[in-house]
């Protein structure tokens, strides 16, 4: 039983060091600006195509979904109030997180893997740089700084996607639509909605270094760190939703 | 000549053990190396060979036993204090390891730009560069990129890059490994040029013999640009000492003369006839 457990309890503390190590070494010289700006883009620019359409049908299948689901109750009027509720809340950032642990946290992982497998990183701390300051924290900024804004794009797009559906296929007026959708957000949603995926992306950078680094066995062990950061990472984010989500009913 | 024990020590094991997941890599391993010293370190695969390697560099920790390098104890030093000490040593690394996602040139300029001990003015990183690459006999391929270089060039790279802030102590890790013959010859050349020129220490692993005997009777002519046996120049001997290791223990130590001589069967698959 001990032995089982041994495994797991390991990960968990190697996990917990590096996020530490991580954060502190944010406030840490040297500051790689330069890898941080290309991170942002290739996690950021290079995940806006994938998120616009991702949020694009989610928008308008939800609008599909709930303006039958209101028609029951004859409250077709406020399929924009739940398209926008449902996608700034829930939708945007978790499908939006997914994407990007699918498309990043296994790019990371893979990235940094077959550096370790090379001996890359080792070079690196041979040749006086912390492989840390240099792969982790970019990754770290660069996500956390990203993912929101992609989260933002992805509601809007969602919403807009919803609005198409309402008015080309359903015939919903378009004043009410927009109307019902912008009156039916709060602060607190908007704050619900851009701290998810703030922690999101903290957990698909981490967990994508964390893999890629402890990568051993050659070319199949990036195989395996790949697979591993991606399912990982894509659990923590619903397992994160549902603490964040809890907290924000709880403070209703 | 002087006497090689009056030579300031650059690198020491003392008792050093290091094991990985229980597993151990290197047992109550002790020798030294001395200024301007050779050692060519020969053993089977997963003799621990690497790992000497890696922990003189403080890449591997030891589990008890302290690791001088240029007389500092570096068995207990943070990873930031281990810089200043690493900024003095060169590593070849097995396979290279040059980074994908940079050039050559971005790839030599590297320690050169983050080695902070260093302290390379900017304006002077690319000529120090193009210098190292010249010395490799790439002078170039400064904006290719390492997938776009042959095996044996990319080695070359990979040795520039080391040798570009000038150490004192260089660690080459198997340079030959995978490598043809002829490819091969070249390398070991530039070892021993890096080695006559620059009078570094250096620490070889190898699986080859040929190799350990050209550094251990070879030496570089400046004047004519290539190698001579030792016994042509003044001064005769290359001060190499051989070092085998079964199972991460030392179990030779030695002159060339009495490697050859030995009578054990492991450390004797070791060893051909002199080229």
């Amino acid at each position: 039983m001990l032995d089982f457990l041994k495994e797991p309890v390991l990960s968990i503390q190697e996990f917990s060091l590096l996020a530490g190590r991580a954060f502190r070494n944010i406030f840490r010289s040297p500051h790689y600006s330069d890898d941080i700006a290309f991170q942002m883009d290739t996690i950021g620019v290079g995940s806006l195509l994938i998120c616009v359409i991702v949020g694009f049908f989610s928008g308008a299948v939800m609008a599909l979904q709930m303006y039958h689901a209101l028609a029951t109750y004859g409250q077709v009027g406020k399929t924009g109030q739940l398209v926008s509720i449902t996608l700034v809340r829930e939708l945007g950032p978790v499908l939006t997180a997914v994407m990007v642990a699918g498309r990043n946290a296994s790019g990371i992982a893979s990235e940094l893997g077959s550096m370790k497998v090379t001996e890359q990183i080792d070079a690196m701390r041979a040749l006086g740089t912390d492989p840390l300051q240099k792969l982790v924290v970019p990754r770290l900024l660069a996500t956390s700084f990203m993912l929101p804004l992609l989260v933002v794009i992805a509601d809007f797009v969602g919403i807009f996607g919803g609005w198409v559906v309402s008015h080309f296929a359903l015939a919903l007026p378009s004043q009410q639509y927009w109307l019902t959708a912008w009156q039916a957000l709060d602060g607190k949603d908007v704050c619900e909605g851009l701290l998810k995926p703030f922690f999101f992306a903290i957990v698909i950078a981490l967990i994508g270094c964390f893999y890629g680094l402890r990568t051993t066995g050659g070319t199949q062990g990036v195989g395996r760190a790949t697979t591993q950061a991606m399912v990982m990472s894509t659990v923590m984010i619903f397992v994160i939703d549902l603490v964040i989500t809890k907290i924000f009913v709880d403070a209703v | 000549m002087e006497p090689p024990a009056s030579k300031p020590s650059i690198l020491r094991f003392e008792h050093v053990n290091v094991s990985f997941d229980g597993n151990p890599a290197l047992r109550d391993m002790s020798f030294e190396a001395r200024e301007g010293e050779s050692r060519v370190i020969l053993g089977a695969a997963g003799s621990g060979k690497t790992v000497l390697l890696k922990t003189a560099l403080g890449l591997a920790r030891p589990d008890s036993g302290k690791v001088f390098v240029f007389d500092r104890d570096i068995s207990t030093m943070q990873e930031s204090e281990l810089f200043g000490i690493r900024s003095r040593i060169g590593m070849l690394f097995q396979e290279s390891a040059l980074f994908d996602s940079m050039s050559i040139e971005d790839n030599v300029a590297y320690p050169l730009l983050n080695q902070l001990s260093i302290k390379c003015p900017p304006e002077q990183v690319h000529s120090r560069v193009a210098e190292a690459l010249k010395f490799v006999e790439l002078g170039t391929t400064l904006a290719k990129f390492p997938s776009e270089l042959s095996g044996g060039m990319r080695r070359r790279a990979a040795i520039a890059r080391a040798v570009v802030t000038e150490p004192p102590l260089m660690l080459y890790d198997s340079p030959t490994a995978g490598l043809d013959p002829i490819t091969a010859h070249t390398i070991i050349a530039l070892l021993i040029k890096e080695r006559d020129i620059s009078q570094t220490t250096t620490l070889m692993v190898t699986h080859r013999y040929q190799d350990g005997n050209l550094i251990a009777n070879f030496r570089y002519n400046s004047k004519q640009g290539g190698l001579e046996p030792a016994s042509h120049a003044p001064g005769a001997s290359t001060r190499t000492t051989f070092m085998v290791l079964k199972e991460g223990q030392l179990v030779f130590e030695g002159d060339q003369d009495s490697l050859e001589a030995t009578q054990d069967v492991y450390i004797s698959k070791f060893v051909k006839q002199r080229v």
